[in-house]
């Protein structure tokens, strides 16, 4: 039993203190997007050309007093690399905390039900055999096989689960037999794979962000434009879900169509984070964890919590990749775990109450 | 507006769970029991109302309204069923859930009539010294009192509780029942409740539905139903009625 050492003992008393709740809520929302802002800045600033922060916000306010390799390395390098990670680890958050919350699940995350293998054997099929799944996509064939083949696979998931029923056991156990899958099939490309291929493929599935562009930002930016509203407007719903399925079903959401749609924005999601980045698994477990521990699992905090501590974590990462050895910038998906997981059970060893269980 | 069911029919698979189970029309502002064994089709018979599961065969009928012809939203707005149970281990507060069922699923943006309305029901459930722990960290007990409020800040024409008064305590008991009781009558609203305890719905229900085997074999005024024979038949017991000290029917059960 719970103990409270004030009880508060009025109607009115109750609603107070929920509304100061809600109001450190807010306010950790907000400090957390200006935390995100914080670490875009240093984002910018650092790397391997040395820029002074006024010199940096000159160039960005005023495009026009920059030289030519000023203006290349902040607009053209810097500025994309800090935003697709802003995007991405908010992409990764979101589309976590939605894994588990339709799959009643805290050790889900957009890799659960096999979405990454996928993307890495669609990658491999580009890189080892050369085979661009649509054709005509010219350089980007390697993104394109990574964001189709695992959109099939979340299709195929879809197709199983509506055979077998919707629920959180099928589209787990389903996920895990795709999950091993691609495994297998990305082991027989790797076998057969000559050493440069061989590389390339881990660079790949190492995850960098090196590859950001503002054409690449911008997708990720549409896509979590057309995801987060229908995942906000379906706040109360999803909320209801974690008092379990018949809860919700007595209030009216219909839960199949609601795991459905949404497992549909979380494959889009993740599928077009990972054909981008690579496989970085680490920041959609723990960003919706970070955020249920603050915040708690109503919807409406939980989720742009999660998709802003998705953000931070990778951020800090982008900073940290480039500041371990100076001169070098590390793949993001090696840095994930290391800066996160100390932070991370840290956190596990603060908390008293365990809601993962 | 009454509620009525005829010759209602649901199967799992194979297995029939309601055979023709239908009741004379239920009147607003008035608590009926359903009760019966286990597995004689109570919580079946709820959700067929609620149109969570449908039937193969009956109707039930609200006022003049066929429940079947109105969307599931809408069916659900006017019917607010209770389950039983609910997964608890959410990291969701007690006012969370219970605003959560005020908002019934429309309106992103919590007022302070709807604060004001979650407090006012935690507080008079006397469960406000709940509002701000986890679901998870409440005992069978006072989940189910959150279960209760969450039921009754619904407004709604007909409310269904599964066995609201399982896991507690005596005091509790009368408490949930008294307040159901209340509000029922107070809203002019049909009331179904499934209990096991026969005391208590001899003592709360103006209605009784003896449910066996998925068929109403009883309906009625509690003093009539609880005398017919059929009743000690059904739970498989000697029944004794008798009057306490406060004219209340009391019953006694005896092993057979």
């Amino acid at each position: 039993m719970p103990t409270d050492t004030t009880p508060p003992l009025t109607a009115q008393g109750i609603v107070t203190v929920y509304r100061r709740r809600s109001g450190r809520r807010v306010a950790l929302v907000a400090l957390a997007a200006l935390a995100l802002f914080t670490t875009v800045v240093i984002d910018v600033i650092t790397g391997p050309a040395d820029l002074s922060f006024w010199r940096v916000a000159r160039v960005i306010l005023n495009p026009s007093v920059a030289t030519t390799r000023e203006e290349v390395i902040i607009w053209d390098l810097r500025l994309p690399v800090a935003l697709m990670a802003v995007v991405v680890g908010a992409m990764l958050g979101a589309a976590g905390a939605e894994m588990q919350t339709i799959l009643n699940n805290p050790l889900a995350d957009p890799f659960t039900l096999g979405l990454s293998s996928a993307a890495s054997f669609g990658a491999a099929l580009a890189i080892v055999m050369g085979l661009s799944v649509i054709p005509g996509v010219g350089g980007l064939f390697v993104t394109v096989n990574a964001f189709v083949v695992s959109m099939l696979a979340s299709l195929a998931l879809f197709a199983f689960t509506r055979l077998r029923g919707v629920t959180p056991e099928a589209m787990i156990l389903v996920g895990i037999a795709m999950l091993f899958t691609f495994n297998a099939l990305l082991a027989f490309l790797q076998y057969g794979a000559s050493e440069l291929q061989l590389a390339q493929l881990i660079f790949w599935q190492l995850g960098s962000l090196a590859r950001a562009t503002w054409e690449k930002v911008g997708i990720c930016l549409i896509v979590l434009a057309v995801v987060m509203p229908y995942f906000l407007s379906r706040s109360w719903a999803l909320t209801a879900l974690r008092m379990g399925e018949n809860k919700a079903a007595a209030l009216g959401v219909n839960v199949s169509v609601l795991r459905l749609m949404v497992l549909a924005g979380v494959s889009l999601l993740s599928a077009v984070a990972v054909s981008f980045v690579g496989a970085i698994a680490f920041v959609g477990l723990v960003g919706p964890h970070i955020a249920r521990m603050i915040v708690g699992e109503d919807q409406r905090g939980f989720l742009p919590l999660s998709a802003l501590a998705g953000a931070l974590i990778l951020s800090g990462t982008s900073i940290a990749s480039k500041a371990i050895t100076p001169g070098i910038v590390y793949p993001i998906g090696m840095i994930t775990s290391l800066i996160g997981i100390p932070f991370f059970v840290s956190l596990i060893l603060s908390q008293r109450k365990r809601h993962w269980q | 507006m009454t509620l009525t069911a005829t010759a209602l029919n649901f199967a799992y698979d194979t297995r029939p769970i309601l055979q023709g189970a239908a009741f004379d029309p239920l009147q607003p502002g008035e608590l009926t029991a359903l009760i019966g064994p286990n597995a004689s089709g109570k919580s079946t018979l709820f959700r067929v109302i609620a149109g969570l599961l449908t039937p193969s065969a009956g109707t039930v009928m609200l006022g003049d309204t066929d429940l079947a012809t109105l969307p599931l939203r809408t069916r659900l707005k006017r019917v607010c069923f209770m389950p039983q149970f609910f997964a608890a281990n959410a990291a969701l507060t007690v006012f969370d859930v219970v605003m959560m069922a005020r908002k019934n699923l429309s309106g992103w943006r919590v007022t302070t009539e709807d604060m004001d309305a979650v407090g006012e029901a935690l507080h008079g459930a006397g469960i406000g010294h709940l509002s701000e722990a986890y679901i998870s960290d409440l005992s069978g007990g006072q989940a189910q009192m959150v279960s209760v409020a969450q039921a009754l800040i619904r407004q709604a024409d007909v409310y269904l509780f599964d066995e609201p008064t399982s896991a507690l305590d005596l005091h509790h008991q009368l408490d949930v029942l008294s307040r159901i009781r209340a509000t029922i009558s107070n809203r002019n609203a049909i009331g179904i409740v499934a209990l096991h305890d026969l005391n208590l719905a001899a003592r709360f229900a103006d209605h009784l539905i003896l449910l066996r085997q998925g068929t109403v074999l009883a309906e009625g005024a509690p003093a009539q139903v609880l005398h017919q024979p059929e009743i000690g038949a059904t739970y498989g017991v000697d029944i004794h009625i008798t009057t306490g000290p406060k004219e209340d029917l009391v019953v006694h059960a005896y092993a057979s």
